[in-house]
C-alpha cells in the first residue's frame, strides 16, 4: 500500500480529469469515453479480477476474421460496426507497433 | 544482475541505449524483425533489413560486448499484399542459417484480417518445415483477446506446431492464462502507455506462477524504454521476491526458450 497508493490515485484522477476535459470539449459521446465510463463502472462493482475484466470489456467480442483491414491501428475500445463512425483522419493514429 | 532482453528493435535505438543496457545486466539481446512504421514496398527492401538484422546489427551491438540474436518474418501490418508477403516469405530461407537467427517471429496478428491469417499461416508451415522457434506477435487494445484466440486456434490444428517452441508475446490479464494453459510461453511487453507496466507484469507473475512466462520491453522507435526489464527488477525486490526470483524470470527463463534453438550461446554454463 504505501509504494502503490499514491501512484494510482494520480491515475485515477487522471481519468477523472480527462472524463471532465471530453465533457468540455463536447466530445464525451465518442464511443471511446462512452467504453471508458463502462469499464470505470467494473473498478467498484465489488468483484475481484478487476484488470482482466476491464480489458474484456474494451476487447472485440466477434470471433471471425474480418472481411478487410480498417487501418494499421486499434482505437483502444470496440465499436460495434452498426454504430461506426469514421474517426477523422486527422485524428487517427498511424500504427502501433 | 543479469537479464536477457527477448525483445528489442535495436536497429531504431541509439547506442547510448546499448550502453545503458549492458550497464543494467543486459548479457543478450534478440531482435524480431518489425515494421518499420511505413511499409516497405518491395522484396529487396526486406532483403536489406534482413542483412541489417544478421549482419550489421549484431556487429553495431558487438562494439558493446552485447551478443545479439534475431527472428525473421514479414510483419502482420504488412500482410494484407498477398502476393507482395508471398514473395517476401520466399526469401527468408536465405537467412535463416545465419549464426544469429533464432526462428520466424514476430509474426501473428494486427487487424484479426483473412489476409493476416493467411499470411500467418505460410509463416508457422515455413518455421515447421525448417524447425524454427516460433515467436507471435498478438494484437493491440480491442483487438488482442480475438486475435489471440485465432491464433491459439490456429497454432493448436497444426500438427507440426510444438507449443513448448512457441512463445506468445504481448500477453495481458486477459490471454496471459489460456495462453499459458495450451502449453505456449507468453512474454509480457513493459510499455509505458500499453501492454503492460512493471505492477501489472509482477501480478500476472505472483498469480499465473513464473513458468514459461518471460518479460521484455519490446523497444523500438516509439514511446517505449529499452532499460523497462531491469526496472521491473526493481518492482519485484520491493515486493520482497527474492534475487532468484528475479533470475528465474529474466534471465533462465528466456535462456530456457532460446536455447531451444542451438545457435544460443552465451559463452557460459551457469544457466539453469
Amino acid at each position: 500500500m504505501d509504494l502503490g497508493f499514491v501512484p494510482v490515485r494520480a491515475k485515477l484522477i487522471e481519468v477523472a480529469a480527462f472524463l471532465d476535459r471530453v465533457e468540455r470539449h463536447a466530445v464525451a459521446d465518442d464511443f471511446r469515453c462512452a467504453a471508458l465510463r463502462s469499464a470505470a463502472a467494473l473498478l467498484v462493482d465489488g468483484k475481484s479480477e478487476r484488470a482482466r475484466r476491464i480489458l474484456e470489456s474494451f476487447s472485440d467480442p466477434t470471433t471471425t476474421p474480418d472481411q478487410k483491414s480498417t487501418g494499421k491501428a486499434a482505437l483502444g475500445a470496440w465499436q460495434k460496426p452498426a454504430d461506426l463512425v469514421p474517426v477523422p483522419a486527422a485524428v487517427r493514429p498511424r500504427g502501433r507497433r | 544482475m543479469r537479464y536477457i532482453e527477448p525483445h528489442g528493435h535495436m536497429v531504431s535505438r541509439t547506442t547510448d541505449d546499448y550502453q545503458a543496457m549492458v550497464t543494467a545486466g543486459c548479457v543478450a539481446v534478440c531482435e524480431p524483425a518489425f515494421w518499420a512504421g511505413f511499409d516497405r514496398g518491395s522484396v529487396e527492401g526486406f532483403r536489406d533489413y534482413y542483412r541489417q538484422l544478421t549482419e550489421y546489427e549484431p556487429a553495431r551491438a558487438a562494439k558493446f560486448l552485447l551478443p545479439h540474436f534475431s527472428w525473421l518474418c514479414l510483419n502482420p501490418k504488412e500482410s494484407e499484399d498477398l502476393a507482395l508477403a508471398r514473395d517476401v516469405l520466399a526469401v527468408i530461407p536465405e537467412f535463416l542459417d545465419r549464426p544469429n537467427v533464432l526462428g520466424i517471429g514476430e509474426i501473428g496478428l494486427n487487424r484479426n484480417t483473412r489476409n493476416e491469417m493467411t499470411v500467418l499461416e505460410r509463416h508457422v508451415e515455413l518455421a515447421v518445415q525448417h524447425d524454427q522457434l516460433i515467436l507471435v506477435h498478438t494484437p493491440h487494445l480491442e483487438d488482442k483477446l480475438k486475435g489471440t484466440n485465432l491464433i491459439l486456434d490456429l497454432l493448436g490444428s497444426h500438427r507440426g506446431v510444438k507449443p513448448e517452441r512457441v512463445i506468445i508475446d504481448h500477453v495481458e490479464e486477459h490471454t496471459i492464462q489460456r495462453v499459458l494453459d495450451r502449453g505456449f510461453w507468453a512474454g509480457i511487453t513493459l510499455y509505458p502507455d500499453s501492454k503492460s507496466s512493471p505492477p501489472r507484469a509482477v501480478d500476472m507473475l505472483e498469480i499465473c506462477g513464473r513458468e514459461r512466462i518471460w518479460l521484455n520491453s519490446a523497444c523500438d522507435w516509439g514511446v517505449s524504454d529499452p532499460l523497462a526489464v531491469p526496472k521491473t527488477a526493481l518492482e519485484m525486490r520491493r515486493r520482497g521476491h527474492s534475487a532468484d526470483f528475479v533470475d528465474a524470470v529474466l534471465y533462465r527463463n528466456p535462456h530456457r526458450f532460446l536455447s531451444q534453438c542451438p545457435k544460443f550461446r552465451l559463452g557460459d554454463s551457469s544457466a539453469g
